[in-house]
């Protein structure tokens, strides 16, 4: 199911004396399994331009094709979208509101118009593969921790079952252990189902490690477009953008500059170990 | 989100009305809305409309924002005018079944059309020119006296500007409880008055849960910075008359005093027509 968009733009306040372009022609094609990294400085556009790939705001002009289908033409069913794309937005866990955990996991669900069972059956599967613990099943969302309220949200797009799964900053705010299982969890997602990932993230360090393709934003444009490896080559405009390259890639270029002739394309410890090992020798 | 101009939202622009203190501005407007009230024959009416001109004038907010806030009320001010048009008894002009129109009705639609108009314009005069926090402030300065006899005069002005201050907040917050909500599928077209009343739950139960966490938040940040009520608190900018306040006082004294002389001249020339009436019978 490829997301392709095309001379996507959007604009706040259109119509007032405050203008501002959130989005400005941005033309993108997303092919299906692959984990997209999306990253730029705060206000360059991230948000608005997930919303906009979700159908939750109209464009100013341009539009997306899913599968390719219009999904702003006035005959597209936005049900089918609903069932296709889930989105996880920034701090989830505000959008609980049913008595018990569960209860909330089945309002996606059930609003796909799935049957009793099998939106319980969804509810079970999505909590259990966000490793949310049996006991606190039946507990109410808001006696629980900022952590596993996270992952009670998480779940109640997962049992959706989308086949694109778009997240916005779904680790700020917890702690390293959490970070990592939720990030494993998405990639996970994306090895064994196949299922298509967006994701919003301000480490450079994740993106490197998790991230098969990365789009770089500035100033609502799309600036970079390509693997880790490639994006991180560019540090100079990364740091233009207000962005950076991963810590190791940083060190690498320290030694370089030290006069030790490593070569600066690796982004991730493992790729920095074997290269200052191979240099060693 | 609707974000157009919404009846009386403070307009930014530097003129000698904003610049007013907002303690002559509330006095003003009340002083205003009573005498539309105590003189409505046309010829006060004409002094009214030609004083709020000249204020329109002065405080230089364009007249199309001004009366694109007063599209909401349109409506209201339709049904007035009907409803006075056709029910009011006197001498008929036209008659169908209980709907008559008669000279009387015709009068008292056009007095009371002209006297909403110049109401709703000065009223939203004064919150067009004044921040809520100046209005505030000057309404905690005009109920000063009310300390005496232990009004928490204070307290509720703060009350005020806090709620104030959470509008746009909670509008921001409810536009993105019903992005998240819509982007798993919850509907709020629906036809049937009861399944729409039920789709918001979803959006209202995590937005109380919101406004409260705000709310012992910033509690707890105002404790935390020492504030514990209006006793012995000093202002940052103080409200001090200047002489553009005396001067505003002066006006508004001599437009009493003329709509009084010309409402007393007018009850006497219709008390001297009554009169010659019976006289002549
Ligand atoms: N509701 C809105 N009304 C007006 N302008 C907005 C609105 N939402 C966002 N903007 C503006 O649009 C631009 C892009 O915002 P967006 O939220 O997409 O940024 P972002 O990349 O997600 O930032 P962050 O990393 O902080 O989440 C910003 O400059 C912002 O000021
Ligand atoms: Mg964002």
């Amino acid at each position: 199911m490829p997301i392709i968009t095309d001379h996507l733009t959007y604009v706040y306040g259109a119509k007032s004396k405050s203008k501002k372009t959130a989005l400005d022609d941005v033309s993108v094609k997303i092919e299906d399994g692959q984990f997209i990294g999306l990253i730029g400085h705060t206000g360059s556009g991230k948000t608005t331009f997930l919303q906009l790939l979700a159908g939750l705001i109209k464009p100013f002009s341009g539009t997306v094709y899913l599968d390719g289908e219009d999904i702003f033409a006035k005959d597209y069913d936005m049900k089918t979208l609903r069932g296709k794309l889930g989105i996880v937005f920034q701090y989830p866990e505000h959008q609980l509101f049913e008595e018990t955990v569960f209860k909330d996991v089945c309002f996606g669900p059930k609003n796909l118009g799935l049957d009793e069972k099998e939106v319980q059956l969804r509810a079970y599967e999505a909590l259990k593969l966000t490793g949310f613990e049996d006991d606190n099943f039946y507990r109410s969302p808001f006696e629980l921790s900022g952590g596993q309220k996270r992952r009670a949200a998480i779940a109640g797009v997962l049992a959706m079952k989308p086949k694109i799964l778009i997240l916005d900053e779904p680790t700020a705010g917890l702690d390293p252990g959490g970070k990592k299982e939720i990030l494993d969890l998405v990639k996970s997602l994306c090895k064994n189902q196949g299922i298509t990932i967006i994701l919003v993230s301000h480490s450079m360090e994740d993106m490197a490690e998790y991230a098969d393709r990365i789009l770089v934003m500035n100033d609502a444009k799309i600036v970079l477009d390509g693997t880790p490896t490639e994006v991180f080559s560019h540090y100079d405009e990364l740091k233009g953008y207000g962005l950076n390259v991963p810590q190791v890639t940083l060190a690498m270029l320290q030694l370089r500059e030290c006069g030790i002739p490593v070569r600066t394309d690796a982004i991730t410890v493992e790729q920095a170990k074997k290269e200052i090992l191979r240099v060693l020798r | 989100m609707n974000t157009e101009a919404t009846l009386g939202q403070y307009y930014q622009t530097d003129s000698v009305i904003h610049r007013l203190d907002p303690r002559v501005k509330l006095v003003g407007t009340l002083l205003y809305m009573i005498s539309l009230f105590i003189f409505n024959n046309i010829f006060c009416y004409a002094i009214a409309a030609v004083f709020l001109i000249v204020v329109i004038i002065l405080c230089r907010v364009p007249l199309t924002h001004m009366l694109k806030g007063l599209r909401p009320i349109l409506i209201l001010m339709l049904f007035t005018v009907i409803f006075n048009i056709f029910f009011t008894p006197g001498e008929y002009l036209w008659q169908f079944g209980i709907l008559h129109i008669s000279k009387e009705g015709i009068k008292t639609a056009i007095l009371i059309l002209i006297r909403l108009t110049l109401l709703i314009i000065s009223a939203s005069i004064m919150t067009l020119t004044t921040t809520p926090n100046r209005l505030t402030d000057g309404l905690e300065k005009l109920f000063a006296p009310l300390k005496l006899i232990k009004v928490p005069v204070h307290e509720m002005a703060m009350m005020m500007s806090i709620a104030l201050r959470f509008i746009p907040i909670l509008m921001e917050e409810t536009d993105k409880i019903l992005k998240a909500q819509t982007a798993r599928g919850a509907g709020f077209d629906s036809k049937k008055l009861t399944t729409r009343i039920k789709s918001l739950i979803p959006v209202i139960v995590p937005l109380f849960i919101s406004a409260f966490r705000r709310a012992s938040d910033l509690a707890l940040a105002m404790e935390a910075r020492c504030y514990h009520g209006g006793e012995g608190r000093t202002k940052l900018y103080p409200l001090k008359y200047a002489a553009r306040d005396i001067l505003s006082y002066v006006f508004m004294g001599i437009y009493i005093i003329s709509l009084t002389a010309v409402g007393i001249i007018n009850a006497k020339i219709s008390l001297v027509n009554a009169i010659a009436d019976i006289v002549s019978k």
